[in-house]
């Protein structure tokens, strides 16, 4: 099937394709994201036929477009038989031109299981997996409520390394009882792994997480802003020495190795995601659409085989909301925005005065392109930042 | 036994003496309880007659014991409401009095009660507020019963504030009746509390009514106790009338009504009344009694509490304590005790968004409708803009009103440090009265400052004395006597008012683990020698927190005003200095340290909507600050500065 590609809008900031498999074996104390735990086997040739669907959905409101990554994420994705990853990709090259070499990644737990299968995720399409390691050793791995070893995963890591052409790991780190040098000695391990990309998260205790009421009893701390504050400059030092700089808050990669897929985010690209509880931002004639559906798996089913989607919540983006997305997504990276077009979207530029007071407080800096980016003090503060520059 | 009661009481009220100076305006020290004031106008006349079938009491009891489930309870029993119409606690109809468990207005309750003995009584209850802010209306409140009830919870026993207010109802020659409370609760001591009772207050407790208000308990008995052992009021139904009015308030349907107890005479629908304070003449339109909905009646007679309604256009056209006669036949002479209101302390209230002035004043307006002791005025400041400068009763009001404007009228609002009246002698032999320390002249120009001086009574346990005489003295106080009243001591300072309107109450709590008790009388101004100090945030001055301060304590305040800013004002993105100075010189600094992790950890497609929202509401409150040059400093911290612990 040809289709014609149009102009690329959103200042050529791609366009991708998320799927969210929402089953986890079971859920992290940690975690926040709509995964969900089910004793029955799921039936994967229904969600097969209900992702197809909800993609054509999609590819309607975004009129034709060429795929420059697709991202499986979760939930858990190698959960998923290599035939059900198949068939999706299959659709989404059926609606939209897949870009040459177009970036195709899966989060994959790093268990000798799923390792198991990530030659069927090859043959199938996947050319990248980004392993959800999280720690490597086993009491902190127990903690977080991993099923893994520390030694499983790195099984898991040479595997993905034999198989795909690129890969990712996954840690946490500022967990409860982690010392500064811990983490320093740990990161170095993980870079030793021949890496090549690593997201480095600082735990973070999220709502209506086991963590959190963990953290409301007493039981469980995190570092006070002056440690946490260490911790993440440690990373960026022992990163950047060995190569990986950051180019967003928490992603590492050598030049050239980034997140193709979550680059089309942070630019505040397009974006078409399917799946219980996947978010869209399309940009349909005059209209920045955000979308969202339904977040419990058998409800978004019935949603879809009955309506053809399972979008539950459209808004059509006003510009200035646009424009806070646009700085809240695109200050994270270190490759920073395009003032011009902020003033595109939002109707009026950026607050020079502000920007200046930014600069003063070395927060942020402008590049001879023009370009504005948050400088590595400001990075740590970037919320509170992004908050000034946007007030 | 009653009459031991009544002599023990009366022996306690005579030890405390006439220097107490309990209420807090100079000449209510003089405040003659009512039965005084009947002897003195009518004994020679000897006209007065008891008028039997009639009880006033009010309630006295601390913060949870239970003062609203028992006046409850006496509605439902005396059958004033069903029990689909009882709403928990009754008479504190304000969210803000349900809230914080205070009485603000007074409320009045009629319950008609058949006794053991077969005859019918009419009891009014009155509720009283029960804050020294409001020394004056609980004062008034009393003046219209003759006797109390005394609740104690019977396994707290007695409390700070219950001593506060059982003094005030035994200043008022009240008669008292101890009420022991929640003595179903298995951790109630009965006797050791009668114990207590007798100890600390000098009551005999050996005929206490034992009962429970939430189970019903032993209510009868209660009901029993008002009308044997509390006075019937005394009055002269043939002379002219005399009425106090207790309160007053704003009434969206019926407009002003007054509460007024009649002493002498009759009041009727259509009598042409005199209010001899304010000099008004209106006509009665209609007349009534709360049981507790309001239930119109003929006429009110000597010892009778009720309502009336006369086109009254303002609650200001009203004073509490004045005395209401009829235009034609005038009575010889206003009840003891009546003071116009007189604001003390000072601040200004400002709104956060400019466009908000109007509907600023529009409030103001609505809430003076309803509380005469409230005043405003425009004001304009160089950091804050346009407000008003308002007049409070004390801290307490000033943070009802400030609380209603934002919760009722949905305000932002910021104060501004509250300020006493100073009283200025220039060079140039003006004189100038100081309500705001943004208006202080050049220092120059100033000949003497005056500041107006309380003197306070204090009566706590022995062993919080030395902490209490510690807190008077560091507030620049001169001890004027110091004895004992049962077994607490009793001090009595002369204290700078400035030094009381910011956080002396509380602190007084505090060190007396809320035992001691505290009231006071604005007696006169002394000459001080007194400074402003300004403090500057991030080099900027904020006119708001300036204040005038005595040299000698500068340092202390302008320390305390620092630290607290510290932990008020929010990290940024840059160090911030919080200075206090007096003219060109620093005496007290700290710094708010820059942020130092701020940062969402995880931020994917899914989470931009989310992100934009927290945005916004990010954005939402920064609008909610002040801008003072680079710094964002929060409403809250404007009055939160100005509470400290030091």
């Amino acid at each position: 099937m040809t289709r014609i590609s149009v102009p690329e809008s959103q200042g050529g900031a791609g366009f991708g394709v998320y799927v969210h498999w929402p089953f986890c074996a079971s859920k992290c104390p940690y975690c926040d994201f709509n995964s969900h735990v089910r004793q029955a086997p799921v039936d994967e040739a229904r969600f097969v036929a209900a992702f197809r669907r909800e993609l054509a959905h999609m590819a309607a409101l975004s009129g034709p477009r060429e795929v420059g990554s697709v991202f499986f994420g979760g939930g858990t994705p190698s959960l998923m038989r290599p035939e059900t990853v198949g068939a999706i990709l299959d659709a989404i090259a059926g609606l939209w031109t897949m870009a040459p070499g177009a970036e195709v990644t899966l989060e994959a737990n790093p268990t000798s299981v799923e390792a198991g299968r990530f030659r069927g995720y090859r043959a199938a399409g996947v050319n990248r997996v980004s392993l959800g390691v999280q720690a490597l050793n086993d009491a902190d791995l127990r903690r977080l409520g991993r099923l893994h070893s520390a030694a499983e995963a790195l099984e898991a890591v040479a595997i993905a390394r034999s198989i795909f052409e690129r890969f990712s790991f996954d840690l946490i780190y500022a967990r409860p009882h982690q010392t500064h040098a811990d983490w320093a000695a740990e990161l170095e391990t993980a870079i030793g792994h021949a890496v090549e990309h690593l997201s480095l998260y600082q735990l973070t205790i999220e709502p209506g997480t086991w963590f959190e009421r963990l953290c409301a009893a007493g039981k469980l701390t995190i570092p006070e802003p002056d440690a946490a504050r260490a911790l993440y400059d440690t990373t960026q030092e022992v990163c950047a020495r060995h190569g990986l700089p950051a180019y967003e808050v928490s992603n590492h990669a050598r030049p050239g190795a980034e997140s193709r897929h979550n680059l089309v985010y942070w630019r505040y690209g397009d974006y078409a995601g399917v799946g219980p509880g996947a978010h869209s931002r399309l940009t349909s004639g005059a209209k920045r659409l955000g979308l969202s559906t339904e977040r419990v798996p058998e409800d978004w089913l019935r949603r879809v085989e009955a309506g053809g989607h399972g979008v539950v919540d459209e808004e059509a983006i006003l510009p200035e909301m646009q424009a806070d997305e646009f700085l809240v997504m695109g200050l994270r990276l270190t490759e920073g925005i395009d003032p011009a077009r902020y003033a595109a979207i939002a109707g009026r530029p950026l607050d020079p005065a502000r920007i200046g007071d930014l600069v003063q407080h070395g927060m942020v800096e402008t590049l001879a392109d023009g370009r504005i980016r948050v400088t590595p003090g400001g990075f740590p503060v970037l919320d509170a930042v992004v908050a000034d520059l946007a007030a | 036994m009653v009459s031991h009661n009544g002599v023990k009481a009366a022996l306690v009220h005579r030890e405390r003496g006439e220097a107490r100076g309990r209420a807090r305006r100079p000449d209510l020290r003089d405040t003659a309880p009512l039965d005084a004031i009947l002897n003195a106008c009518y004994a020679p006349r000897m006209a007065q007659e008891t008028i039997p079938n009639i009880r006033n009491f009010s309630i006295v009891a601390h913060i949870d014991h239970g003062k609203s489930t028992l006046a409850d309870r006496l509605i439902q029993i005396t059958g004033g409401l069903s029990a689909r119409e009882m709403t928990e606690q009754v008479l504190d109809s304000m969210d803000i009095e349900k809230e914080r468990g205070i009485t603000i207005k007074a409320q009045t309750v009629r319950l008609d009660y058949t006794a053991k003995d077969g005859k019918q009584y009419i009891l009014n209850l009155m509720d009283t507020p029960g804050h020294v802010d409001f020394a004056y209306e609980v004062s008034r409140s009393l003046a219209a019963c003759e006797g109390s009830l005394l609740v104690v919870d019977a396994s707290q026993g007695v409390e700070a504030q219950t001593l506060a207010n059982v003094y005030q109802a035994l200043d008022a020659n009240h008669e008292i009746v101890p009420v022991l409370n929640k003595v179903d609760l298995p951790a109630a001591e009965p006797e050791r509390i009668k114990a207590q009772i007798e100890e600390v207050i000098g009551l005999d407790a050996s005929d206490a009514v034992a009962i429970s208000a939430k189970t019903g308990l032993n209510i009868e008995a209660v009901l029993e106790a008002i009308v044997t052992r509390l006075p019937a009021p005394k009055g002269d139904r043939k002379a002219p009338l005399k009425a106090l009015l207790v309160d007053s308030w704003y009434d969206a349907y019926l407009g002003v009504v007054v509460l007024v107890r009649i002493v002498d005479g009759e009041l009727k629908k259509g009598t042409t009344i005199h209010m001899m304070g304010a000099g008004a003449t209106y006509t009665v339109e209609r007349i009534g009694v709360f049981k507790p909905k309001m239930t119109n009646v003929d006429v009110l007679g000597p010892g009778e509490v009720g309502f009336i309604t006369a086109s009254i256009k303002e609650v200001a056209d009203t004073a509490v304590g004045d005395t209401i006669t009829e235009d034609r036949r005038r009575c010889d002479g206003p009840l003891p005790g009546f003071k116009p209101v007189q604001p003390v302390v000072f601040c200004g209230l400002f709104p956060v968004d400019a466009a908000d002035f109007e509907d600023l004043r529009a409030a103001m307006g609505k809430l003076r409708l309803n509380d005469a002791s409230f005043s405003f005025e425009m004001e304009s400041s160089a950091a804050l803009g346009f407000g008003f400068r308002c007049g409070f009763l004390g801290l307490l009001h000033l943070e009802i009103i400030q609380e209603r404007l934002t919760r009722e009228f949905n305000l932002d609002l910021i104060s501004t440090a509250p300020s006493v009246v100073y009283r200025l002698l220039l060079r140039d032999g003006t004189l100038k009265e100081l309500h705001n320390p943004a208006d202080m002249p050049d220092v120059m120009k100033i000949e003497t400052i005056e500041e107006p001086w309380i003197r306070a009574t204090i009566l706590t346990p022995d062993e919080y004395l030395g902490a209490v005489l510690k807190l008077c003295q560091d507030r620049r106080g001169m001890q004027i006597d110091l004895g004992y009243v049962g077994s607490r001591a009793k001090v009595v300072y002369d204290l700078p008012l400035n030094e009381v309107v910011f956080d002396f109450y509380d602190r007084l709590k505090s060190v007396s683990k809320g035992y001691a008790s505290f009231d006071y009388a604005i007696t006169d101004y002394r000459e001080g020698d007194l400074v402003k100090m300004s403090i500057l945030v991030n080099a900027e001055p904020v006119d708001a927190l300036s204040m005038l301060v005595h040299r000698t304590r500068a340092e202390a305040r302008g320390r305390a005003m620092c630290e607290k800013l510290k932990d008020l004002i929010p990290q940024h993105l840059f160090v911030i200095p919080i200075q206090a100075a007096i003219g060109g010189k620093i005496i007290a600094r700290e710094t708010v340290r820059a942020l130092r992790k701020d940062v969402t950890a995880k931020c994917y497609g899914g989470d931009v909507t989310r992100k934009r929202k927290l945005l916004e509401k990010q954005k939402e409150g920064k609008k909610k600050m002040r801008q003072f040059g680079k710094v964002e400093i929060p409403q809250e911290a404007f009055i939160a500065a100005l509470k400290m612990d030091d």
